[in-house]
């Protein structure tokens, strides 16, 4: 740890065809996801209520990441379709309910591309350094 | 046998879900026949000092509404729970916080700041003060909480009137079952738990997938009378409300703006109208979408506009 | 230290408040404080909000007077739009605003001031309320007052969704045309209504101006306030309760000021009292000069008895002739007993009964045109309406995305603030001045002479 630099929590909510697959291809290609991140399984991205997302801050997250398949490729058709369209809704209220919409982000992912996974990862990492912890209100 | 004893009280409540208690009519003469109102500031004398000497649980059921907004709000909510077998939160202030709830998007010093420094109609400002100093007496004021809670977050609430306010019906139920004890297990809303459009007149037009390229603002269209107001184009938050008002609003020709609170086991209310607007997105192009979810002014405020003090985010 | 003798909660109003009676160490009586301990904040929170959505969002500033608020804020709406309203929606927003005076009024003089009026303020404290109204009433003229109340509330469910909230108010107009048969039933409950109005304005003469009670009170010095007053009057100088021009009569009851409402703030200020949430408006241009009266000091007040005072009369004859009645028994106009606003609400009831009954039988109350579609949109709106506590002003200002950016209210009760504190300082000091032992009556006393404005906290707080 250097100094007392802000450490990003990060939660990631990732899909297990494709978000996880591409977790544990990085695992298996040995490449680091940064330590800020815990993932939660979810069977597809579509299933990430935004409830889930509210309360993942609420219990101290500073980041969330949604991470489910890329177009088409869903397993459950379009439930990354979904995921998408709550993420352009729920980013509406995000601001006036004190969290930064920067900290929020989803993408797809295919199931093997590990390099890209952590590539999205430790970017929002860095965005949300820059944002500091996410505030908690009083 | 005693008659039963029966209060109402107000904390940052409106004086509305007092009104859907004298809109009991007869029953309201009904109900002094099988009970003693002991404490009902808007409409009997009895002062603060008479509930001291009560009994704790000697007031066999009290209906408090309004949401806990000051401190002297939160020692009343809990002397009425010390005194009360039943506590009923009356209404959706109590239960979720109500419109004053949205105070939260602020917080207590910019609510303040606004009222007694800023509004164009002062000519100098300055702020109540929680003791201001007289010749003779020193004069104390209640200071607000830093933030407005629902009633269950200050005491224990045994269950809920939803609505903004009940109506009289849901509270005449309410109160007669108590008295019988007939009462459902505790902590339950004492409503159904279905959508509102189940019970919406235009529920017919409301087709299975709804597929909009945009939403509308009231006051830019006009709309068929007779129509799904969401099929319209025209946010309306029944899908995501409890029914039980008698879909008052769209009998006004007007779309439902969730004063009947969230269904059973919803956690946020807010998010679940996130999820609900989601699905009827005609787009799948990230910036399409972002569009179509701008067109929605202060989605926050309308989302969240009787439950805010309830949100994951604010009930920490 | 001197002592503290609290009046808590003060009872049969709306909103929450206490009397604290300031004696000092010999025991002496020094003054009463009127204290609002609420606040809620709707001037900040309603920033942010979609500007369509503050007539249903204000309104819950308060259960008992909401359509006021929705009126006043559809008109601020109105203004800030820049649309003019059809006449079938001029005329149903009218009748419900009327409909909605008739029955809130009737909540005062029965179920929140009835006990001051029917029974004496010697009356236990336990049969103090409508029940012991009821009873003196006897059972018939109890299921008569539920009745009537049951009926004008669902006549305005009808128009606005709700027998209280209202929900139908759009710039332009509104939300819902009535039908043909919702116009016959509209009808045939103003009638009852005015039949109603008559007999309780009977029962006001018979029970309450006869009693051994009511004119002694009325007369008493310390009910006398030499005050100005203000309120809304119609080209012809009557009483007007949905739109016209601000009036402001000096205590000699010549015209002080006439304003449209969009220039409140070169006439109103108000200022912050340190012991109560309840701010104090008083007239900019006359200045707050403390708390006493004559044409010296900027207090004014409103409602009822303002209404009566700064205009010429009525345009229906049975309230005229009531106007005239009571104009002749109380030396004329204006009258400054604060005792006189209940018998003005009475007149008030007649009034909004004959406009119910007029509005009900309106041509053009059944045209389908109910709105106009606005073209543009400005940036403030100011709307104002007399809601039954007193002027009620709406200011909304807003960007160019239709977002409230500044919302100021004045509301009713909060115009007479300083005109109830006065009120009570002189009748504290009236009664309680010679007297060691405090006893139930006298405290009962100085609640009547603050219920008699018929005062709604939360309106006045926000
Ligand atoms: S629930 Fe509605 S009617 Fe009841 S106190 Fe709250 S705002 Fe007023
Ligand atoms: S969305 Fe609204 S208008 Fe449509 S059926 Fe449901 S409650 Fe009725
Ligand atoms: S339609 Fe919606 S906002 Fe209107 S009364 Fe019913 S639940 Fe409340
Ligand atoms: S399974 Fe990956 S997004 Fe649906």
């Amino acid at each position: 740890m250097t100094g007392t630099e802000f450490e990003p929590k990060i939660v990631g909510f990732f899909c297990q065809w494709c978000a996880d697959a591409a977790a544990d291809a990085a695992g298996r290609a040995r490449i680091a996801l940064p330590p800020n991140l815990r993932v939660v399984r979810i069977m597809c991205s579509g299933r990430v209520a935004p409830e889930f997302i509210l309360q993942a801050f609420a219990a101290g997250a500073d980041g969330v990441l949604v991470a489910g398949c890329l177009d088409g490729n869903c397993h459950y058709k379009n439930g990354n379709v979904t995921a998408l369209k709550r993420m352009a809704v729920l980013k509406t209220v995000l601001t006036p309910l004190g969290i930064d919409s920067e900290r929020v982000r989803r993408v797809g992912i295919g199931a093997d591309d590990a390099k890209g996974l952590a590539r999205v990862v430790s970017d929002l990492v860095e965005t949300v350094r820059r944002l500091g912890p996410q505030p908690r209100s009083e | 046998m005693p008659k039963p004893k029966v209060a109402m009280y107000w904390l940052a409540g409106c004086g509305g879900c007092e009104e859907s208690i004298l809109d009991l009519g007869v029953d309201l003469l009904a109900l002094t026949d099988r009970a003693d109102i002991v404490f009902w500031p808007i409409a009997m004398d009895a002062k603060y000092r008479e509930l001291d000497p009560l009994p704790d649980n000697s007031i066999d059921v009290v209906l408090i509404n309004g949401a806990v907004r000051d401190e002297a709000q939160e020692r009343m909510a809990r002397l009425l729970r010390r005194k009360s077998k039943t506590v009923i939160a009356h209404g959706i202030c109590a239960q979720a916080g109500g419109v004053p709830g949205l105070a939260g998007f602020h917080g207590r010093d910019k609510i303040l700041q606004r009222a007694y420094q800023e509004v164009p109609s002062l000519e100098s400002g300055g702020l109540p003060q929680a003791e201001t100093q007289t010749d003779h007496a020193r004069l104390r004021l209640p200071s607000l909480r830093e933030s407005l809670v629902p009633l269950d977050r200050v005491i224990a609430v045994d269950y809920y009137l939803p609505g903004c306010p009940p109506p009289p019906e849901l509270v005449k139920e309410a109160l007669f079952n108590a008295l019988d004890g007939e009462l459902p297990e505790r902590g339950s809303v004492l409503a159904e738990s279905v959508a509102l459009c189940r019970t919406c007149p235009r529920l017919a037009s409301k087709p299975d997938t709804i597929h909009l390229k945009r939403f509308h603002r009231l006051y830019e269209v006009r709309w068929d009378p007779d129509r799904c107001f969401l099929e319209q184009g025209l946010i309306c938050l029944g899908p995501a409300t409890r029914g039980g008002c008698g879909a008052q609003c769209l009998k006004a020709n007007m779309p439902c703006r969730g004063c009947f609170g969230p269904l059973d086991n919803v956690s946020d209310m807010g998010a679940r109208v996130v999820a609900m607007l989601a699905t009827l997105l005609d787009e799948t192009d990230p910036e399409k979408l972002e569009n179509i979810a701008a067109g929605v002014p202060d989605p926050a405020g309308l989302f969240y506009r009787y439950t805010l003090a309830a949100s994951i985010i604010k009930r920490r | 230290m001197g002592k503290i003798i609290s009046i808590d909660p003060i009872t049969r109003l709306e909103g929450h408040g206490s009397l604290r009676l300031v004696y000092d160490d010999e025991g002496r009586f020094q003054d009463v404080y009127l204290q609002a301990p609420d606040f809620k904040g709707f001037e900040k929170f309603c920033e942010g909000r979609a500007v369509e959505e503050l007539p249903a969002l204000t309104q819950k500033i308060c259960g008992v007077c909401p359509t006021a608020h929705h009126i006043a804020g559809v008109k601020a709406l109105d203004d800030l739009f820049g649309v003019a309203v059809p006449p079938a929606a001029r005329a149903i927003r009218e009748l419900m605003h009327n409909a909605f005076i008739f029955e809130d009024h009737l909540l005062h003089f029965f179920y929140l001031g009835g006990a001051d009026l029917f029974l004496g303020p010697d009356e236990p404290m336990m049969d103090r309320n409508v029940f012991g109204v009821i009873k003196k009433l006897g059972t018939d003229a109890g299921a008569r007052i539920i009745d009537i109340r049951k009926q004008v509330r669902q006549l305005h469910a009808t128009i606005s969704g709700s027998a209280l909230y209202p929900v139908c108010g759009l710039p332009g107009g509104v939300s819902k045309a009535i039908s043909p048969e919702e116009k016959a039933q509209f009808q045939v409950i103003t009638q009852k209504a005015l039949a109603f109005a008559e007999w309780a304005v009977g029962l006001f003469h018979d029970r309450v101006l006869e009693g051994r009670h009511y004119g002694s009170l009325l007369a008493r010095p310390y009910m006398k306030s030499d005050t100005y007053y203000m309120g809304l009057v119609d080209a012809d100088g009557n009483v007007s309760f949905y739109d016209g021009t601000l009036r402001i009569i000096d205590p000699k009851g010549d015209v002080y000021a006439s304003f449209e409402a969009a220039d409140y703030l070169s006439h109103l200020a108000e200022r912050v009292v340190p012991y109560s949430y309840m701010k104090q408006l008083y007239l900019k241009q006359v200045g707050w000069k403390g708390l006493v009266d004559g044409p010296g000091s900027g207090i004014y007040r409103v409602g009822p008895l303002a209404r009566l005072n700064v205009s010429s009369g009525f345009d229906t004859p049975l309230a005229q002739t009531e106007y005239e009645r009571m104009g002749a028994a109380l030396g004329g106009w204006p009258v400054h007993s604060t005792f006189a606003y209940h018998w003005a609400r009475l007149v008030e009831i007649l009034y909004a009964a004959e406009n119910m009954v007029r509005l009900s039988s309106l041509e053009q109350l059944t045209d389908s045109a109910v709105r106009n579609l606005p073209e543009g949109m400005g940036s403030s709106g100011v709307g104002v309406c007399e809601a039954p506590r007193g002027t009620l002003f709406h200011h909304y200002d807003a960007d160019r995305k239709g977002l409230a950016r500044g919302v100021n209210l004045l509301v009713a009760t909060q115009n007479n603030a300083a005109g109830i504190q006065l009120s009570l300082s002189e009748a504290a000091r009236a009664i309680l001045a010679h007297q060691t032992e405090i006893d139930d009556t006298s405290l009962n006393v100085l609640e009547m002479v603050f219920r008699a404005y018929d005062p709604c906290m939360a309106c006045a707080t926000h």
